[in-house]
């Protein structure tokens, strides 16, 4: 169970996730200060741990469009915070699954700050609403990324087994 | 049944004899991009290793090009030792597609992917930058990956479960009336299909108009084809493509085009007519959110920056420069240029634009992305406007969270920074 922590418009760029200032700081380790940076507010709260881990970003269509930049992802990893939006964007949604950040592809999501969903592969429960919203699966040809814990494990496997 | 032009090029690329869309493959990878962040892509590279006893080393260092461009020269200490790290791993493993902070050999990956011949019809490219779309320019078929797949390609040297993407079939007609460019098609498709309305597809571009486009203009429109959520753009090689590999990009070696069947299976089509396409205007705060000039005309700007992987090559500055010239820059506002390439900096120097510009007024700056994503070099003020060719207006591209970004053509650009408010090169005076 996540609580909403944030209510998201469509068209959400990688530059308001992980704005392009802060490219030069690349680690995983070190990029989830800048989190969300613009949004002053909600970056206090979480540089202030004042938002616990597993609450969801709620957003609408294509979340995380733009740029390549990697920080975009490991950023929200850093505080395990759960995306559930009604599409992503192609390379956001790649780097999340090549990462291991939690997201969630719910066309019909319905929720606003404050409500509590039940997070589950297949579907959203708005507890707070009481809706149920079934989720699209993510492409097949990922899942078995997905299953290895993200890109750096598989790879490290595949290369392990050509090189034996 | 019959492929499209990246259906083609996977299935060779993945060693089978055909594919279509929602098939899974691995293809090779032909040429492997990075800029800056190949400092990330060490590290997860150096991950991938981790523990495993085995040495770290990537799997085809010939093809892998690794270009500074994002921040040059170094605005501080951070980017500064990211380069330093960047240039002993291209020292160690003796990668020879590096471009380095130079004025004889820099410039944006974009650019210099293309006019060293690096990228040649039917290979298949990814790089660590979303506009790595451009490519598809020259027939290949190129996207954008992040770092840590792209330390995955340097492990393997194929892109691991890539889903073969349906293609949108985009025609052009018509001849492109004075003062209007590629830029203008572009903006203008990307308002049609919306930032979502390509994700996850390819877009191919075919048409009397792409014939007889430069490599310069495909180059543009391929770039951004990545804001309409494309994959990647791409038009299939043809003569102009042998001219501009020729004659431009210095390949004598063998270059084998791959063209579509003729009954390929297109998810959409798409037709443009350009040959009524009005000035077009991006505004803030989504590419999507075009409009025709006329709804912004006379909009006070404080900054141009005429430049990017998008339009800082020679026929862009050559736009600007017929315009700017004898002319001076408004008081109320900077202009700012950055020619894609150290190559096109020289060549628009021997053909007098450069001085032009600065007899004008403007600020002719080194090659690199500038102020295109906000880092150094043109950040904007407090609620300050910019009008700009490059490619992105999200809130806080320019460096500033507070500002607005509109984009446009070089010409747009340019009668624009002569007024200061966003004018109309078709209207006189020009
Ligand atoms: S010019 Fe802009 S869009 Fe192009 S590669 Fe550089 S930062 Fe990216």
């Amino acid at each position: 169970m996540g609580k909403v922590v944030l209510k998201l418009g469509a068209d959400i760029s990688t530059d308001d996730i992980y704005p392009g200032r802060y490219m030069a700081t690349v680690l995983p380790t070190e990029t989830p200060q800048f989190c969300f940076f613009d949004r002053t507010e909600f970056n206090t709260q979480l540089k202030n741990k004042q938002i616990p881990q597993g609450s969801v970003i709620v957003a609408d269509l294509n979340f995380g469009c733009g740029s390549s930049r990697e920080q975009a992802v490991s950023t929200i990893k850093g505080h395990e915070l759960v995306i559930v939006a009604r599409s992503i964007a192609r390379i956001f949604l790649q780097n999340a699954i090549n990462l291991g950040l939690n997201i969630i592809i719910c066309p019909e999501i319905e929720a606003e700050v404050g409500h509590e969903l039940e997070v589950s592969k297949d579907k959203v429960v708005n507890k707070t609403t009481g809706k149920t919203f079934v989720n699209e699966q993510l492409p097949a040809a990922r899942q078995a990324i997905i299953d290895a814990g993200g890109l750096i494990p598989y790879t490290r496997k595949l290369m392990l087994e050509a090189t034996k | 049944m019959g492929m499209t032009v990246v259906e083609k090029i996977l299935a060779r690329a993945a060693g089978v004899p055909a594919v279509k869309a929602g098939d899974v493959v691995e293809p090779k990878v032909d040429l492997a991009m990075s800029h800056e962040n190949g400092a990330l892509v060490m590290n997860q590279f150096k991950d991938i290793y981790e523990g495993t006893g085995r040495e770290a080393r990537p799997w085809d260092p010939s093809k892998i090009a690794i270009i500074f461009d994002h921040r040059v020269p170094a605005e501080g200490p951070k980017t500064a030792t990211n380069h330093k790290k960047i240039r002993d791993f291209v020292g160690k493993h003796g990668i020879k597609k590096f471009h380095d902070i130079r004025g004889d050999r820099g410039g944006i990956c974009h650019q210099i992917l293309p006019e060293n011949g690096y990228v040649r019809p039917g290979y298949v490219v990814v790089g660590t930058d979303s506009h790595t779309t451009s490519h598809g320019a020259l027939g290949a078929f190129s996207f954008g990956i992040g770092a840590t797949e792209m330390a995955s390609v340097w492990t393997l040297g194929v892109a691991l479960n890539v889903e073969v993407p349906p293609t949108i079939k985009v025609n052009v007609t018509g001849a492109f009336p004075k003062f209007i460019a590629p830029k203008d098609l572009i903006l203008h498709l990307i308002g049609k299909l919306t930032a979502q309305g390509a994700n996850f597809r390819v877009i191919e571009f075919h048409g009397e108009t792409i014939a007889k486009m430069s490599t310069s203009g495909r180059l543009v429109i391929c770039n951004m084809s990545v804001e309409a959520g494309a994959t990647s753009g791409i038009v299939p090689a043809d003569a102009e493509t042998m001219r501009y590999l020729r004659d431009e990009a210095g390949v004598t070696d063998k270059i084998e085009a791959v063209t579509p069947d003729a009954d390929a299976v297109y998810e959409r089509v798409v037709d443009i007519d350009v040959s009524a396409l009005v000035p077009q205007i991006a505004c803030p705060h989504t590419v999507d959110n075009v409009k025709p000039i006329s709804e912004l005309e006379g909009k006070k700007i404080q900054q141009v920056v005429i430049g990017s992987c998008t339009n800082g090559r020679l026929d862009d500055l050559q736009a600007a420069y017929e315009i700017i010239k004898g002319k001076k820059v408004a008081e109320h506002t900077r202009m700012l240029i950055f020619p894609a390439s150290s190559r096109i900096y020289a060549q628009a120097m021997e053909r007098g634009y450069v001085q032009e510009f600065m007899k004008a007024g403007a600020v002719v700056m080194n090659s690199g992305c500038g102020p295109c994503l906000g880092i150094h070099q043109g950040a904007l003020g407090d609620d300050e406007v910019a009008l700009a060719t490059t490619n992105r207006n999200f809130k806080g591209r320019m460096g500033n969270p507070k500002s607005e970004v509109y984009l446009c053509s070089p010409a747009v650009a340019a009668a624009s920074a002569v007024t200061g408010v966003i004018t109309d090169p078709r209207k006189g005076g020009n």
